[in-house]
């Protein structure tokens, strides 16, 4: 659904002044980097771990919702939330591509995933309670992610900028399919009403920290906005989606969990209050509600699939075994 | 003719709903990323084929009830599903087989429902006939992927035909409940169906490298309401929203 300002490891580059500044030129030139053009290996490891995160994100986001599909309560919110989970798989798959681009492979970023070394979006490590979580999860969560994603439709790296585009537009539909959900459910009964101001008092601050770490703590920014990789801060991602969200709150009739939460007419935007980055950082650190299940659970599925993987690979072998020798044969 | 058509098209509906239902369980839990996506895929398929059927049976039945009331809002001995569909997934092996069973049986189906005297009907077979070859097509290369791949695959796919062997007999019991819609020629005689679905099982089975089932006795009931142990829980979760939170608007 979407990657997360980026934890650990900072890189240094062997490569020459002289090579360092002809690809910088061709960044600020927006020039789009592709597969085979040569690019600073921290470049190259920057975006890996980058597009790999943001891999992992939308397959463990399958999970929370996917958690929702046999219980949906209408045969037609039943097929759209199939299908959202569906779409997150297909974004995975188009991320895991990008990053094979860069020559790192599937089973590789998999097994990372599932040894549970890999980072991925924290806010997956919530557990969904009830039906209007999965409300909040495509207004909030998918609303958030666009806000991230569509300047990263135009990062530097082509195989990454593109996949983005695509993913874009699902998002979006996501984000609305979402608040629709929210909509009907605030426009209902009062166990309904309660049931959507709930889900929003326990999604709205994991959804502003999606954006990572404040801007004073944050390692990677300065490096990846000068290669175009980042184009905004966390900080001023996380004020675009305030600012978009509080009158969607409001239409919806529903409250946001911030007291502090005010219009600041001279500064045009919504001042909001302090995040609680101990909790952010510990979930990042792996102790929120479902880090543990969330690995284990994709683990399972990559264990108990081993032998699919492996029946596939040897009847391949055979059937390109048997064509071979008709092919001799004739 | 109505009230046999009625209770024809809730029980194809509920095979529908309920094999949907279990195949939208292994979504994010599938063996690779790819499968993860197509089992989705087929589910899709299958639920929204659910969805014409019990809007056609409830507009036909006039007493009012949606396609939500009919999936959401009967007791157990109500659903006439077969019970090949309510059974748990059991393992790759034994989803792949069953959604096979299940699409070459359906493919056969509704390639005669085309030709139905009731439109409407003959309009749903016309988008449900590509929908199962699609399905059918994927899951038979599985089955022999599977059938020829390693040892273990192969013991696994055994141990799935043995498992299944019992309910693949249902497909091709007359539904006494139904019977008037086939005498109208509105829906096929199933039972007419089943040499060319034996026909395509073992086409897939030789390829496979699978011995065919053994003939053994056929569990039924399904068409009556009589269900396996697994149904009510399943049920539990589909209908738990709409038990809970009854007469709401979603
Ligand atoms: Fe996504
Ligand atoms: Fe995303
Ligand atoms: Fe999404």
């Amino acid at each position: 659904m979407y990657s997360q300002g980026l934890i650990g490891s900072g890189d240094q580059t062997t490569e020459t002044p002289k090579f360092l500044a002809a690809f910088q030129a061709r960044i600020d030139a927006d020039e789009k980097i592709e597969p085979n053009d040569p690019m600073p290996a921290a470049y190259r490891k920057t975006l890996i771990r980058q597009i790999g995160q943001h891999a992992h994100s939308e397959i463990i986001g399958m999970l929370p919702e996917g958690n929702w599909i046999t219980r949906a309560p209408t045969l037609r919110r039943k097929a759209a939330l199939l299908a959202k989970v569906q779409d997150e798989g297909g974004h995975g798959l188009y991320l895991y591509s990008a990053a094979e681009t860069l020559g790192v492979s599937r089973k590789q970023m998999t097994e990372e995933l599932v040894s549970g070394r890999a980072k991925y979006s924290s806010i997956f490590n919530y557990p969904t309670q009830t039906w209007a979580d999965i409300g909040a999860i495509g207004w909030l969560v998918d609303g958030a992610a666009i806000m991230n994603q569509v300047p990263l439709c135009r990062c530097s790296y082509g195989p990454y900028a593109r996949a983005m585009i695509r993913v874009c537009k699902e998002e979006s539909f996501h984000q609305r399919q979402g608040y629709e959900i929210m909509l009907k459910l605030a426009e209902g009964s009062p166990a309904q009403k309660e049931m959507a101001q709930d889900a929003l008092n326990r999604w709205w601050w994991p959804s502003l920290m999606m954006f990572g770490p404040p801007d004073g703590a944050s390692e990677h920014s300065d490096q990846s906005t000068r290669w175009k990789i980042k184009r905004f801060t966390n900080d001023e991602l996380r004020q675009k989606f305030v600012d978009a969200t509080v009158p969607q709150a409001q239409r919806l009739g529903l409250s946001l969990p911030d007291p502090a939460l005010a219009w600041n007419e001279a500064g045009g935007r919504y001042d909001y209050g302090e995040i609680d980055w101990d909790e952010f950082w510990a979930v990042v650190k792996g102790h929120g509600p479902l880090n543990k299940a969330r690995v284990a659970a994709r683990k399972k599925a990559w264990e108990d699939g081993a032998w699919v993987r492996e029946a596939a690979l040897a009847h391949a072998k055979k059937r390109a075994a048997r064509q071979s020798v008709a092919i001799a044969a004739e | 003719m109505p009230p046999a058509l009625v209770a024809a098209l809730i029980g194809l509906a509920d095979d529908h709903l309920i094999l949907g239902h279990r195949l939208s369980e292994w979504c994010g839990h599938a063996p690779m990323l790819e499968e993860d996506l197509a089992m989705p895929n087929i589910a899709l398929d299958l639920i929204g084929q659910a969805r014409g059927l019990y809007t056609y049976a409830g507009e036909l039945e006039g007493a009012g009830r949606d396609e939500d009331a009919l999936a959401f809002g009967r007791l157990e001995r109500a659903y006439r599903n077969l019970l090949i569909c309510e059974l748990p997934n059991g393992d790759f092996a034994h989803t792949m087989l069953r959604q096979f069973y299940f699409a070459s049986f359906m493919q056969l189906f509704w390639q005669e429902v085309e030709s139905s005297t009731d439109a409407t009907l003959a309009a749903i077979a016309a988008k449900a006939v590509k929908e199962s070859q699609y399905h059918r097509r994927h899951c038979a290369e599985w089955v022999i992927r599977l059938g020829d791949g390693t040892d273990e695959s192969a013991r696994r796919m055994e141990e799935a035909v043995t498992l299944l062997a019992p309910y693949a007999g249902e497909f091709f019991i007359a539904d006494p409940e139904a019977c008037g819609a086939v005498a109208a020629g509105v829906l096929p005689e199933t039972q007419a169906l089943q040499h060319a679905w034996q026909a395509d099982v073992e086409q897939v089975f030789v390829a496979a490298k699978l011995a065919p089932p053994e003939a053994v006795y056929a569990q039924k009931g399904g068409r009556r309401g009589l269900h396996t142990e697994a149904m009510g829980h399943l049920l539990a979760q589909l209908q738990f929203m709409q038990r809970s939170f009854p007469d709401m608007t979603w």
